[in-house]
């Protein structure tokens, strides 16, 4: 096995760890794309999906369990998301920095919830056996190189969830009333649209996106009280670098992120890439600071 | 009529010696004694360092039970050291100069144990510390339980030499103890004439092992050797079965997965990797069964019972059997009682304390089965004497003589 | 638009329970009382064990950086979540001089042996001198902060994009702490301190002279501060949090005073990790990672994220309550700062200071009055 498959393989490495962080993000950069607000406990809400992911994989055992999973997960973290929105975020809209903190005081909760309801050492979620193996190239120049099929089901996943959110923002009445939040607050709400509505049901989506990445993610990782705090760091940082609320500049800087990781890491350790990382996003806001896509260079303070 | 002579003002030292050791500037009732147990309760450690701390109180607990030592009562004062160094050094003062405690059980991380040691070295008290580490280090103030590398380490590379596998991958999590273990395994196994086939570390808590698994998967070796802490197994075993390579195909040798992590980690996942320790649940010895059946039934039927729980728990005893063949609680008199003490008779088989302050104990190899137990298939001949400085790494560095 | 435009300006004090007394620092009896409570510090000493003096020196020591992020945070509104990076610079610094003033001719410190290394790295040998260590302490995260912010803050980057990069920054720079042991004494960092400048540090008159060094230190920043957020450059500061862009209309340039306020910020915390070293006997990663540094706007919060008083009143409270509560209750311990966080930012946006301030506000008092006197009719 020479230099090629290993490339090769980083490469879909790349595409493998930017889909976890398409998923991660994309409820983030939803609801910041529109409310400006970012949700610190959003980590805890991939926590959540993978602790709905164990207890549903309890009632339904079997090898669909973990696609039983995902619409729980979904629906669970999205009720988990009303309720902060509507208790908290709501109160807080205007103070995108101390929503920010508040939210850093809900994870913390949610932790230590998490830690007493199901206990400090995690709990165990596994991957059905048809999605444990994987293909592997029996010859030619790319010999060797592996492609475990967890890795291509969770891009698959990552693809329909983009596709079904495009779908739903370009197709639906509601992704109309979206974007319509989305360029013109104060106009979209002088036209009779129930703004605040608008803001509840995007960012119940946004988290409820997050529960179904935690069932994924499960699948690669642990399930603890303090995993979203794994994923959540990287996650921010593809919001900084994809740009304001944009699904295309969120997955445009997630494909950055995992690509840049996966082929530094042929060079150098992982600790090492984590820094470079974060050099080369405060190196790329030097050129391009409103992100990969620029949803709108009209306002002033975007 | 020499002898007779000498009694007359040994018995005067000794009398005058338990004088001050009773007037020692400690307050205290008069039928109790406290000693400290500093453990993380909240933070990253918490979830092993909480059960060290329940086996260390069950150790109190039993003998307070059984009448304390030199007719006291023990009394343990709790304190939280937050999975923070300065917050364990910052207890650690606090334990011993406030809290008139007489000795203190407690530390997991190197980082812990390290930023106490000037603690106890300034204040002149004695911390018993219960969890494998990479040696290098002798301080007199400190009496170390858990394995030394040549206790742990290297007995798995004895072994895993007997079975005949040649080629060594080395993972570690990023951070002291497993770069050091490594750096000794590597000059092991070069001298042996066996090939290093990589050596990766991932930061600690780390979830990402695509990179990591490709290089594993282009060098091809006989056996990993892993010295992965915490969460970070999970994310390593779960990717390594995706990726086609379970336990079964490419064996993994961890020397931070116990029965306690097993089953967190789901034993399925693990089942058949193996793990080197100087203690498993399994062992099966009459004081270990009696050990296991009193900790299940304070803790809970299914509680895993882990090395470093049950040195925490040894440490307890051997500090009361130094206490009493010193007659005094003064830490600097049942330091020295506790290095000249007999083989003692503990779950974890006979072990006792080497001048160098380090626990003489068995090493174990065991192989996980399905319901997260490990099976013992190998032992060290005979106890192990521990040797905190690598003779092949580090020549001619030896503890200073205490 | 408007409405949008509104939305995005980080106007944190439009608010109407944000108005009004937190405008900007009063004076005289504030500074009378202040002056009184450093008084009464100062006999610390005699009045409390040798445990809780150090208790005290530490946590004072932290409220040194608790001030800086009233500068940066509540004036300047520049969120950083990465403090503690310049606190544990300030605390290498001073740390990596200690372990080579112990060292005789030739020798390394012991990690650095056991891990390989035969020759000192090259960025270890001028804190051999204990001036460029002290000027370090102050100098390498205050460059490191200005060159950083700077980077950012010309671009217009601000914000909840400049929290979020700040906390990659801690995550960041705990990662290389701990992945460059042979260089930085990894996950244990820095220990086992014997002297400074001759002085054994285990001496009693060692922890009172530290005491005092750094109960001077908080004083001197207290009324240093004050200067400044009174002087024109701190109503500028103020502008610009209230709204960048009628600055820059006005013919400022914003990126300057935000990065002096940064820099500021950064100074003090290097000089607050220095003075934690040294009364805690460590420096380690796990001081500057990402729970760490926000915990350290946690004090902040609670106390006032505008008074500077209040800023070291919270950090000696959330600190005194972490030491007593969370060995006794660990579990509650985490639940009641998580609810702490969110009930202060929520309800108290100006901490326990602005509490005091809005209601010795005179139509407050008033009102109070008139209800006491009502009542009592």
């Amino acid at each position: 096995m020479g230099e090629w498959p290993l490339i090769a393989g980083q490469i879909f490495n790349g595409f493998s760890v930017a889909s976890l962080y398409v998923l991660a993000a994309l409820g983030l950069a939803l609801s910041f794309g529109l409310m400006r607000v970012i949700n610190m406990a959003h980590g805890e809400m991939l926590m959540l999906g993978g602790y709905l992911a164990y207890l549903t994989l309890q009632v339904v055992p079997g090898p669909l369990g973990i696609l039983a999973a995902m619409p729980v997960a979904f629906l669970g973290a999205a009720a988990v998301g009303a309720v902060l929105e509507a208790t908290l975020i709501k109160r807080l809209s205007a103070r995108p920095l101390d929503t920010l903190l508040a939210t850093w005081g809900v994870s913390l909760i949610l932790q230590q919830a998490a830690r007493n309801l199901f206990g400090a050492i995690g709990v165990d979620v596994r991957a059905p056996q048809w999605l444990n193996h994987a293909y592997t190239v029996p010859s030619g120049f790319l010999e060797g190189l592996t492609i475990p099929a967890t890795r291509l089901f969770i891009l698959a996943v990552a693809f329909a969830v983009m596709g079904a959110l495009s779908l739903l923002l370009a197709r639906t009445r509601i992704g109309l009333l979206v974007r319509a939040v989305n360029q013109d607050r104060g106009m979209a709400a002088a036209t009779g649209i129930n703004v605040r509505a608008v803001d509840l049901s995007v960012f119940c989506l946004g988290t409820g996106i997050a529960g179904l990445a935690g069932v994924v993610l499960a699948l690669l990782g642990p399930v603890t009280p303090n995993v979203g705090q794994s994923y959540v760091v990287p996650a921010f940082l593809v919001v900084v670098l994809g740009g304001l609320g944009s699904l295309k500049g969120t997955a445009i800087a997630s494909l950055i992120v995992g690509l840049f990781s996966a082929l530094v890491q042929i060079l150098v350790d992982v600790s090492l890439t984590q820094v470079l990382l974060l050099l080369f996003v405060i190196g790329f806001i030097q050129f391009r600071p409103q992100g990969v896509v620029a949803v709108r260079s009209r306002a002033l303070d975007a | 009529m020499v002898m007779r002579g000498m009694y007359k003002p040994v018995g005067l030292v000794a009398l005058l010696l338990a004088a001050t050791s009773l007037s020692a500037p400690v307050a205290q009732a008069a039928d109790a004694v406290k000693v400290g147990v500093l453990q993380s309760l909240t933070g990253t450690m918490a979830i092993s360092e909480v059960t060290v701390k329940n086996a260390e109180i069950l150790a109190i607990d039993e003998i307070n039970a059984g009448g304390g030592v030199l007719g006291k009562k023990i009394e343990p004062v709790v304190e939280d050291g937050a999975s923070d160094p300065a917050i364990f050094a910052q207890k650690a003062t606090k334990l011993v100069q406030d809290g008139g405690v007489v000795t203190v059980f407690g530390g997991w991380t190197s980082a812990s144990r390290k930023a106490m040691l000037p603690v106890f070295q300034k204040l002149k008290s004695l911390l018993w510390y219960p969890v494998q580490f990479e040696g290098n280090e002798c301080s007199p103030n400190i009496m170390y339980s858990g394995a030394q590398p040549n206790q742990q380490i290297l007995p798995a590379l004895q072994w895993a030499v007997e079975k005949g596998y040649k080629s060594y991958f080395l993972i570690g999590s990023d951070y002291v103890f497993p770069r050091t273990a490594n750096l000794i395994l590597k000059k092991h196994i070069e001298s042996s004439k066996l090939k290093v086939a990589g050596e990766e570390y991932v930061p600690l808590g780390g979830t990402d092992f695509s990179a990591v698994i490709a290089k594993v998967q282009a060098a091809k070796p006989d056996i990993i050797f892993s010295t992965l802490n915490g969460d970070s197994n999970v994310s390593f075993f779960k990717q390594m079965a995706a990726a086609g390579l379970p336990s079964a195909k490419l064996p993994v040798m961890s020397f931070s997965i116990g029965e306690q992590e097993a089953v967190a980690m789901g034993p399925s996942l693990v089942e058949g990797s193996f793990a080197a320790w100087n203690y498993f649940q399994s062992l099966d010895t009459p004081a270990n069964k009696k050990f296991v059946a009193a900790y299940q039934a304070k803790f809970g039927a299914g509680a895993a019972v882990t090395d470093p729980m049950v040195h925490g728990y040894v440490d307890v005893y051997a500090w009361k059997a130094a206490v009493e063949k010193a007659g005094s609680f003064d830490p600097e008199k049942v330091r020295a009682a506790a290095v000249t003490l007999d083989y003692l008779d503990t779950a974890m088989g006979k072990v006792k304390f080497a001048a160098n302050q380090s626990l003489v104990q068995t090493g174990y190899i065991g192989q996980l089965d399905p319901t997260g137990q490990f099976k013992i298939i190998w032992q060290s001949k005979g106890t192990i004497d521990p040797d905190p400085y690598d003779p092949l790494v580090f020549p001619g560095k030896k503890c200073p003589a205490s | 638009m408007d409405m949008s435009i509104h939305r995005d300006t980080p106007t944190p004090l439009t608010g109407a329970p944000l108005s009004g007394p937190m405008a900007g620092p009063r004076f005289s009896r504030p500074v009378a009382l202040s002056l009184a409570l450093v008084a009464v510090a100062a006999l610390a000493p005699w009045l409390v064990s040798a445990y809780e003096l150090n208790l005290l020196a530490r946590f004072l020591a932290m409220g040194l950086l608790a001030m800086g992020l009233v500068l940066v945070w509540g004036q300047g509104g520049v969120l950083s979540l990465g403090q503690g990076v310049f606190f544990g610079l300030g605390g290498y610094a001073i740390a990596m001089h200690m372990k080579l003033a112990a060292l005789g001719e030739g020798e390394l410190p012991d990690f650095m042996v056991w891990s390989g290394l035969d020759a000192l790295p090259w960025w270890w040998v001028p804190f051999k001198s204990p001036l460029v260590a002290i000027l370090g302490v102050m100098l390498v995260p205050g460059v490191l902060a200005a060159l950083f912010s700077w980077a950012v803050f010309r671009r217009r980057v601000g914000g909840v994009y400049f929290a979020l990069i700040t906390q990659a920054l801690a995550l960041a720079f705990a990662t290389l702490l701990v992945s460059q042991q042979p260089s930085t004494g990894g996950f244990n960092g820095l220990t086992d301190f014997q002297t400074l400048m001759g002085v054994d540090l285990g001496s009693t008159a060692a922890a009172h002279g530290l005491y005092w060094l750094t109960l001077a230190l908080v004083a001197g920043a207290f009324l240093g501060l004050r200067l400044l957020m009174n002087s024109r450059y701190g109503m500028l500061l103020r502008a610009i949090r209230d709204g960048e862009n009628r600055i820059r209309f006005l013919g400022y340039d914003p990126t300057p005073f935000k990065v002096v306020a940064f820099t500021i910020g950064a100074v003090l915390a290097g000089l607050a990790g220095a003075l934690f070293t040294l009364h805690a006997g460590v420096v380690s990663p796990a001081l500057v990672g990402v729970v760490p540094s926000i915990e350290m706007v946690i004090w902040v919060a609670v106390g006032g994220r505008n008074s500077l008083a209040g800023a070291i009143a919270g950090t000696l409270a959330v600190n005194l309550a972490k030491d007593g509560v969370s060995s006794a209750f660990p579990d509650l311990w985490l639940y009641a700062l998580g609810l702490v966080f969110v009930l202060v930012v929520t309800l108290l946006p100006g901490g326990f200071a602005g509490l005091v301030g809005d209601v010795a506000d005179t139509s407050w008092a008033k009102r109070l009055k008139s209800i006491i006197v009502g009542r009592s009719k």
